[in-house]
């Protein structure tokens, strides 16, 4: 039995933030990663994180805890977390899991760049 | 829903490893494409036995990663179409009434394994296993408008 390839992570520093952009599959096995890199970008306190999902297929609920941690430090940040570019079954979940209205979410990245 | 003799069943048995979820998906996505459910519905049900899985690695077995899950998938009978899964472990035994989610309006990081299990399934039957661990049955019925398509795309 074949295991998956390790989650990938890439983040960028733009004038007010970061980007973060995890490509691959968010599950319990890349959760721990993803965390690791979302608290990485927020120890300099950044007025803006955007978490780019245009590249992830899936996403369980290790993933969504660790988006609402990353929220939960930005807002004590007093700064901005805002998703964008998600995949149909990836938004399926946080819709499920009535979170769609709790994160700020955007259709593409230059929407979060704006907000 | 109870599986029918003459349908296959699948048998899957994979240790507690978060790296193992992956593979796991796959096999539930293809077996719930064959019963007939429609794209986004296998991605569900695959989601929700995820959810399952991940429970039983953290909760279960405390992250420990030799821990044994069974995973049992039967085609709902004609007259009642759709899918049973059937997830087993030799994990620590837990009351069944105590396995519930946390209440959504308290944002905070984990807990919502139970609810996403709860929205995507029709059945969840939580049981103990004799003489040790946790039986979780999931059942999923094939609703007219997935069955509608599969008739379709079958034509």
């Amino acid at each position: 039995m074949s295991n998956t390839q390790p989650l990938e992570i890439f983040t960028e520093t733009i004038d007010d933030g970061v980007i973060v952009r995890p490509v691959g599959d968010i599950d319990l096995s890349g959760a721990p990663a993803l965390r690791q890199q979302l608290k990485k970008a927020q120890e300099t306190r950044p007025g803006r994180v955007v978490v780019d999902l245009g590249e992830v297929p899936y996403m369980d609920s290790s993933g969504l805890a660790t988006l609402v941690e990353a929220m939960q430090i930005a807002r004590k940040n007093q700064g901005k977390l805002i998703i964008c570019a998600l995949q149909q079954k990836v938004r399926s979940i946080f819709e499920i899991a009535r979170l769609d209205m709790v994160f700020k979410i955007v259709n593409t990245r230059d929407e979060a760049m704006t907000l | 829903m109870s599986s029918d003799a003459s349908q296959p069943t699948v048998r899957l048995e994979i240790a507690s490893r978060p790296s193992l979820l992956a593979a796991a998906r796959a096999l539930v996505a293809t077996i719930a494409q064959r019963c007939g459910f429609d794209e986004i519905q296998c991605g569900q049900i695959s989601l929700a036995v995820d959810e399952a899985l991940c429970n039983i690695i953290q909760h279960g077995y405390n992250c420990r990663e030799d821990g044994r899950i069974l995973i049992s998938l039967s085609q709902g009978e004609a007259q009642s179409p759709g899918i049973e899964i059937v997830i087993e472990d030799d994990a620590m035994q837990v009351d069944p009434d105590t396995i519930r989610s946390r209440d959504l309006d308290d944002i905070r990081p984990g807990g919502l394994g139970v609810h996403i299990i709860r929205e995507i399934m029709d059945e969840v039957s939580y049981t103990r296993r004799d003489p040790g661990g946790m039986r979780l049955t999931l059942v999923k019925h094939l609703h007219p408008v997935a069955a509608a398509h599969t008739s379709e795309s079958n034509t």
